[in-house]
């Protein structure tokens, strides 16, 4: 057996037929959209079927779509955005503690420019509670910023009620769905937020490209200025292969979207069960139901989660952990922190996150091969002792 | 894919696969405890001392892969060495016997170097202890 590949959480291979309909924009038709010759206009309008590719996955119209470098540019976009456009009707903040950096970081980024942000806790299953959002709200605040879904957990927010709280409040919502959109359903309208974050390379497009979804009317300030581009929220030359990737890619996952999730949450639930049933002393992070369809995240007790990657990698399995033994902070995860576990779990976890090539036969290899590493790794661990 | 596309070394990883002197030692000479659940890093080093000269060291760690590995190099440095050579061996020399560590990962050196100190340094408070235990039976 080959490489298993289960991290599809941090990035997806591109779809081999996103990459066809790719290539022919960095060569035979290589112009620049803004050019009123032909090879422009064949670029400019292939970037606009993309545009109405990219709207139809979310149930926008097309010019309320700007194309991006990616979902991180599109959470400081909206965040940034809003906040600098509206500084006359507010300064206040409401997000969770458990959003990707790309919004924490920038909350934090406007903290110390004179913005106040109140970070809404989350309960142990990692969900947010719409009545917490409502109490955060004062006559100050210009902005609501709750992700779709958790990119480490997997838990579903209750998004469409906080958005019904927001536009009873009329303050605009923002919603991160980079791990979401494409996967399950994310209507713009149907959840009622005026911003949503996608990223391409999360739906087996290429890097380097995402969209801010922007409701028509909302008021904030172009991410960069320069030409014209992006009706003048987002100057710059568009990155016309991508973006024309990023269409093939919505479209793909429009099609395909409820086989896959069907298919992956049988595969989720049958990995979850085999962890939990072969390895004592192990959780699920998460919610158990209100999740991801392709999101397995546990905690093992006793073991630290770099250790057991590496063992894995060893074995050609490809996942991830919220253990941070080599960012510079040393901290874990914030978000696991948040659901509550000890600093101890949240060094324990691993994630796996599936996709469109994983087989059953790749998931029952992680079964066989798991439990193992941890009886290696718990022999030679201090803690288990100590815990009788 | 080819190794120099890897975190760690080859030595580092050979250590983390097959790691030398895991366990504890049964009434062992000095103990060291050193890490916290926070970091994600924890030590324990057992040391059999015998006139002088460490004869037998094990370890017990909770950690990433060069916590692992410099756990087990340094249990493997201060076999056979006399208690004051085992003083001078510096987290830089466990790093350097491992072929290097990441940057990111120098902590981890760092800790089985205290480890190792922490351990000494109960060798010592247990033995000043035994001897004025000594000295009041007298």
């Amino acid at each position: 057996m080959g490489r298993i590949y289960l991290d599809y959480a941090a990035t997806t291979p591109t779809h081999p037929e996103v990459v066809k309909v790719m290539l022919p924009y960095f060569t035979d038709a290589f112009g620049n959209p803004s050019s009123i010759y032909s090879y422009g206009q064949e670029a400019k309008g292939a970037v606009e079927e993309a545009r109405t590719k990219v709207a139809g996955l979310i149930g926008a119209r097309d010019e309320e779509i700007v194309f991006t470098s990616g979902g991180t540019e599109a959470d400081n976009f909206a965040l940034k955005g809003v906040a600098f456009a509206n500084e006359s009707r507010g300064n206040h903040i409401v997000t969770s503690s458990i959003e990707h950096h790309a919004v924490i970081e920038t909350c934090k980024f406007l903290e110390r420019r004179g913005f106040s942000v109140t970070y809404v806790p989350v309960d142990e299953y990692g969900l947010i509670d719409p009545d917490d959002v409502r109490r955060a709200i004062t006559d100050r605040t210009v902005l609501i910023s709750v992700m779709h879904a958790n990119n480490e957990v997997g838990t579903i927010e209750p998004i469409d009620e906080i958005g019904k709280i927001a536009r009873e409040a009329g303050i605009y919502f923002h919603t991160d769905a980079v791990q979401t959109a494409g996967h399950i359903p994310a209507d713009a309208n149907a959840i009622g937020v005026d911003l949503l974050s996608i990223s391409a390379h999360k739906l087996y497009g290429p890097k380097g490209v995402g969209a801010l979804y922007i409701r028509k009317g909302t008021k904030l300030l172009p991410f960069m200025h320069g030409g014209e581009q992006e009706r003048r929220r987002r100057a710059s030359t568009e990155n016309v292969p991508g973006i024309v990737g990023f269409g093939k890619a919505a479209e793909i996952a429009q099609r395909e979207m409820s086989g896959e999730a069907e298919r992956l949450t049988y595969l989720r639930d049958r990995l979850t069960n085999g962890l939990l049933e072969r390895i004592e002393h192990s959780r699920l992070n998460g919610h158990p139901v209100t999740r991801l369809p392709n999101n397995v995240n546990i905690s093992v007790d006793f073991v630290e989660g770099e250790s057991m990657l590496l063992n894995l990698d060893l074995e050609g399995i490809c996942a991830s952990t919220g253990s941070a033994c080599s960012s510079s902070s040393l901290e874990p995860s914030h978000v696991l922190l948040a659901i509550g576990l000890s600093h101890e779990l949240a060094h324990g976890s691993l994630r796996f996150s599936l996709g469109k090539w994983t087989t059953e036969e790749e998931t029952e290899r992680v079964l066989d091969v798991l439990p193992g590493i941890i009886t290696k790794l718990r022999a030679m661990s201090p803690l288990l002792k100590s815990h009788g | 894919m080819g190794d120099i596309w890897s975190l760690y070394s080859e030595k580092v990883m050979e250590h983390f696969k097959n790691p030398r002197n895991v366990g504890e030692i049964e009434n062992p000479d000095g103990i060291g405890h050193v890490g916290n659940p926070v970091c994600g890093d924890i030590m324990e080093l057992y040391i059999k001392v015998d006139d002088s000269t460490i004869t037998d060291a094990k370890f017990k760690t909770f950690g990433c892969g060069a916590a692992i590995a410099t756990s087990s190099m340094v249990t493997e440095l201060v076999k056979g060495k006399s208690i004051s050579e085992a003083l001078d061996i510096s987290n830089r020399a466990v790093a350097e016997a491992l072929g290097g560590l990441p940057p990111i990962k120098m902590h981890c050196s760092v800790l089985a170097e205290e480890a190792l100190k922490s351990a000494i340094e109960d060798y010592f408070a247990r033995r000043k202890g035994k001897n004025n235990g000594d000295k009041s039976n007298t």
